[in-house]
Parts: C-alpha cells; structure tokens; sequence
C-alpha cells in the first residue's frame, strides 16, 4: 500500500527564512556587494564560473552570495540557471597565442621568448597570514616596466620546430563537434568531450586524480612545458553582419603538460603533451586537468590501463560535482517507506538466523537472504 | 586572427566599430545624447535578449576545437525611422546596452551621425582600451624575471 503524505509547509518556509537571516548575519556590519566579491574575492568567482562551465561574473558572484560561499552550491544556481537562455552559437577556437598575458611560466626552458612573466602569484609568497589586511590601508599599484617585450611563443611551439614533441592534439574523422551539455555520456570518449567534461570537472577531485599519477598510479613522468593566464578574444560569427565580430574579453588559465616519450616503427620517439584549459585564473585546475587528460590518452599509446587517472569511464563519470552532490546529497531526502522494506527483511533475516542456530530444532536447509 | 574567417577588406571599417561598440560600457555609450534626450526613436527587430554562446577551444592550443564551457551573450537589432538597420552583441547580462549599441551601430552606418558617434563613442572607447591594454602588459611586465648568473670561482 502506497501512502501519500504531505507537510512541512510551514518548516520549509520558516527554513528559508533562517537561511536568509543566516545569510545576512550580523546587521550591524554592512551587507557584502556583488562588486566586492567580484574585485576581492576573483579566484572564487573564477571557480564558480569554470566548474558551473559559465562565464559570467557577476551572476557567479550573486550565485556566491547567494549560496553563502558554498562553492558547488554557487556552481548549481549557475548551471540552473545557464539552462533558462536559449544557446545563440557557437564561438570562433579562442587563440590562445595571441593572450593579453598575465602569466606566463615554463619549467622547461629557462631563458624562452617572452621570458618568465610571473603575474600576480601566491608562489613565493611564506604562506604566513598578514594581519595588514585587517586594516582597510592603501595598497601600491602594480610596479610597470616600460621597455619593449618580445612576444611570447608557445612552449610547445619552441619544441616542435625540432619534431620533438607530438603536434595540437587532431581528432579522428569520425570525431569532433560533440557537445556534453546536448548529448549524454557515451563511452569510449573522443577526446574533445573528455577535454569539455574535465574543464567543467571538480578542481579538488581531478587535483587528486592528477596527484595520484605523480605518485605512480598511472604515471608519465610530466614537466610543465608552459602556464599562461590572461585575456583572450571571443569571437562570434554574425550572418546579418557578414563577419565574426568581437564579443568581448575573458579571461582563461592554460597549462601544457609535456610529459614522457612514445614512438613507433614509424614515428620517432617524442615528447606527448596533456592539455588543460579553465575559464578564468586557476593554474592547479589547469595543470590537473592536462595531467589527468594525459592519463587519459592511455589507450591512444597503447598503454596498460591500470590506474583510476586512465580509466575515463570512472573518471568523467565522476568528475562533476554538481551531478555528484545531487546523488549523493539525495540520500537525505525521505526514504520512509525504503527503509521500511529493509527494516522489515533484516528483522526476517535474524529470525531465520536464530531459527538455524545449534540446539535450535530446525534443520539448517535455508538459504541465504538476498 | 582566424585565417579562415579573414575579414574582407570592405568590412574592416564595420567591424572595428561593432567590435568597439561591444566593449563600451552602457555609459560610454548613452554619452552619446543628451542627459534628458535619449537615443533616437528606434524599433526593435529582435531582442534585447540574453542567450548563451558556447565558447570552444583548441585540443593542445592549436588543434581541434573542443566546447570549453559557455559566456552570456546579450544583443540586439533595431531599425531607425531612416531605415537602417543596427546590431549589437556583447558579453553580460545588460539588454539596455545592447539595445542602445544598437541604435550606436545603426547611427555609425549612416552619413550624417557617423562622425559624432566616432568622436563621443568610438574614439574614447578606443582610447581607453588603448591604455588599459598597456597598463596590463607593462604590470605584467614588471613582474619578467631577469636571470643572471652568480659568478662563482677562486679569485
């Protein structure tokens, strides 16, 4: 028998008033801005907007606000509400190479093109908490250097004039032009989707995928070839118009990962890359993912699948925190009648088991409870 | 800066001024009338509305496209009572914008309101990407390390 049951109008909207109330906290100090959060707060707003796969700052930084700081649940309100607009098209491929660059780093060459461009890093900073920042002081602008900088040249591009290092990743001709957010998961992935999946993909869980291939779970041996950060050119192509026009700037984080050699009877041994690319400035997000997109490559190098990091079921499977906390966060939800069920098996079972116990008369011919 | 979308020559006057007129703040362009006057009378064709345009990268850099996740994208096309007609599309969430780039567009394509939208809108816009583009590239330059080499022996 099925029973219908209905309440708890009066909690839930009482819930939500406390949760409003909790939001606001104390009165007496001044509410927050979506302004504040978007100008001091940019690296949460940057993360919202990556792992919700929008870019908008200040919907991220409202979302922000909304869910109290509480990242996935900021990422949730902006993939829900990234599903209310209709899709208007299809960008040009950003150019990457032509960055207004804001970092630019390589562990691989020293003295390269462009140079070594820290930006506004935390590295080399001693991790030890400022108490300045408690007081509202003047803070310097940055520090400018006027004299004229070479342009910075892809990593990968400096290696490649030598035949080093295998080319852009191409696809097969059967592949390409698939898209996550309009069709479902198929596996075995090209690897344009598993790129879509993993640059929408949880930082913490594939910043743990690509650690475990560091410490051998799947490992190939990587260098960071180059880190650059900075703004790129969306451009969209406008039929009434007759050419793309510029929409605007927005800022990404691109890693490339080189990592260690494959060649055949054909092709001489070379460097292999993974790629990483994350809307706004997160260089872990950037160097996890072309870790984890390299061990992903695994079966294209015909290597033994035998680590997480390699299996691209499980990872991409995995990999989105909002799909992820929706499953798991279902678990509080009512299951009266479930656990019922199972109340009511396990209290069948204990009989039977004390029924089959020694010195009990009935003979031991049950079988197991499913 | 994709080679096989180059942009013909006859269009490369239209697209510096739509490419302008998507990166000018709502306010730069309303500067363009008035306190009290507002735009020109103008209908609207579509829009202003806010959709999503998916933003696709390079496998590698350079490679094959790949989705990399999605921008907001608000535009905008209106008709003046002269008859033309203006378009407009930028980043963001602000229709107004949109609806009065419009309406900026549509005055740059004609004789008579060109040079007034180059000297209060275009010009300025320019300008200040001009020197914000320079501000970032000369703080990041500060920041280039500069090795050298410690001279190291018995002397």
């Amino acid at each position: 028998m099925y029973v219908a049951v209905k309440g708890g109008e009066t909690a839930i909207a009482n819930a939500h008033r406390l949760l409003a109330d909790k939001r606001r906290g104390d009165r007496s100090l001044p509410a927050i801005s979506s302004e504040q959060v978007i100008e001091q707060l940019t690296l949460a707003v940057d993360r919202v907007m990556a792992e919700a796969s929008l870019y908008d700052r200040a919907l991220a930084a409202l979302a922000f606000r909304q869910a109290r700081g509480d990242m996935i649940e900021a990422i949730f309100l902006l993939r829900a509400y990234r599903t209310t607009l209709p899709r208007f098209g299809t960008s040009l491929p950003i150019d990457t190479g032509h960055m207004l660059i804001e970092r630019r780093v390589s562990a691989t060459y020293k003295d390269l093109p462009g140079g070594q461009l820290l930006g506004p890093t935390f590295d080399y900073t001693h991790r030890l908490l400022d108490p300045s920042l408690l007081e509202d002081g003047p803070v310097e602008e940055g520090e400018r250097r006027t004299e004229a900088c070479e342009p910075a040249m892809r990593v990968s591009d400096i290696l490649a004039g030598e035949g080093l290092i295998e080319g852009d990743g191409t696809l097969q001709e059967d592949e390409g032009g698939g898209d996550l957010t309009r069709e479902p998961m198929e596996f075995p992935m090209s690897r344009d989707l598993r790129l879509q999946a993993l640059a929408r993909g949880d930082e913490g869980f594939l910043l743990a995928l690509g650690y475990s291939t560091q410490r051998g779970y799947g490992r190939n041996h990587p260098f960071t070839g180059e880190i650059r950060i900075g703004e790129v050119e969306i451009e969209l192509y406008v039929p009434e118009l007759g050419f793309a026009v510029s929409l605007g700037d927005i800022r990404v984080t691109e890693c490339q990962m080189v990592t260690q050699f494959k060649g055949s009877s054909k092709v001489p041994p070379q460097f292999t890359r993974g790629y990483g690319l994350v809307f706004g400035q997160s260089e872990r997000k950037a160097m996890s993912m072309s870790l984890v997109d390299r061990a992903l490559r695994a079966r294209e190098f015909g290597e033994d699948i035998l680590a997480p990091a390699q299996d691209e079921e499980f990872v991409l499977s995995h990999c989105d925190n909002v799909q992820a906390t929706g499953f798991v966060e279902h678990l509080k939800l009512p299951h009266y009648v479930d656990f019922q069920a199972e109340l009511d098996l396990v209290r069948r079972m204990r009989g039977e088991y004390e029924a089959s116990r020694p010195g009990t008369q009935i003979p031991q011919t049950k079988e197991a409870a499913e | 800066m994709n080679e096989a979308l180059a942009i013909p020559e006859a269009h490369s006057g239209a697209k510096r001024a739509v490419d302008l007129i998507a990166r000018a703040t709502r306010a730069e362009i309303s500067a363009l009338w008035k306190d009290g006057e507002g735009p020109p009378l103008a209908s609207l064709l579509r829009g202003p509305e806010t959709g999503l345009v998916m933003v696709q990268g390079r496998i590698g850099g350079g490679g094959a496209p790949f989705n990399m996740g999605e921008v907001t994208v608000s535009r905008c096309s209106v008709r003046l009572a002269s008859g033309t007609i203006g378009h407009a599309q930028a980043l963001g969430t602000d229709r107004e914008k949109a609806r009065l780039g419009a309406i900026a567009h549509a005055l740059w394509q004609e004789g008579t309101s060109r040079e007034r939208v180059e000297q209060v809108l275009l010009a300025p816009v320019e300008a200040r990407l001009a020197d914000e583009h320079q501000r970032k590239s000369e703080e990041t330059a500060a920041t280039r390390v500069d090795f050298f080499t410690m001279v190291r022996g018995e002397d």
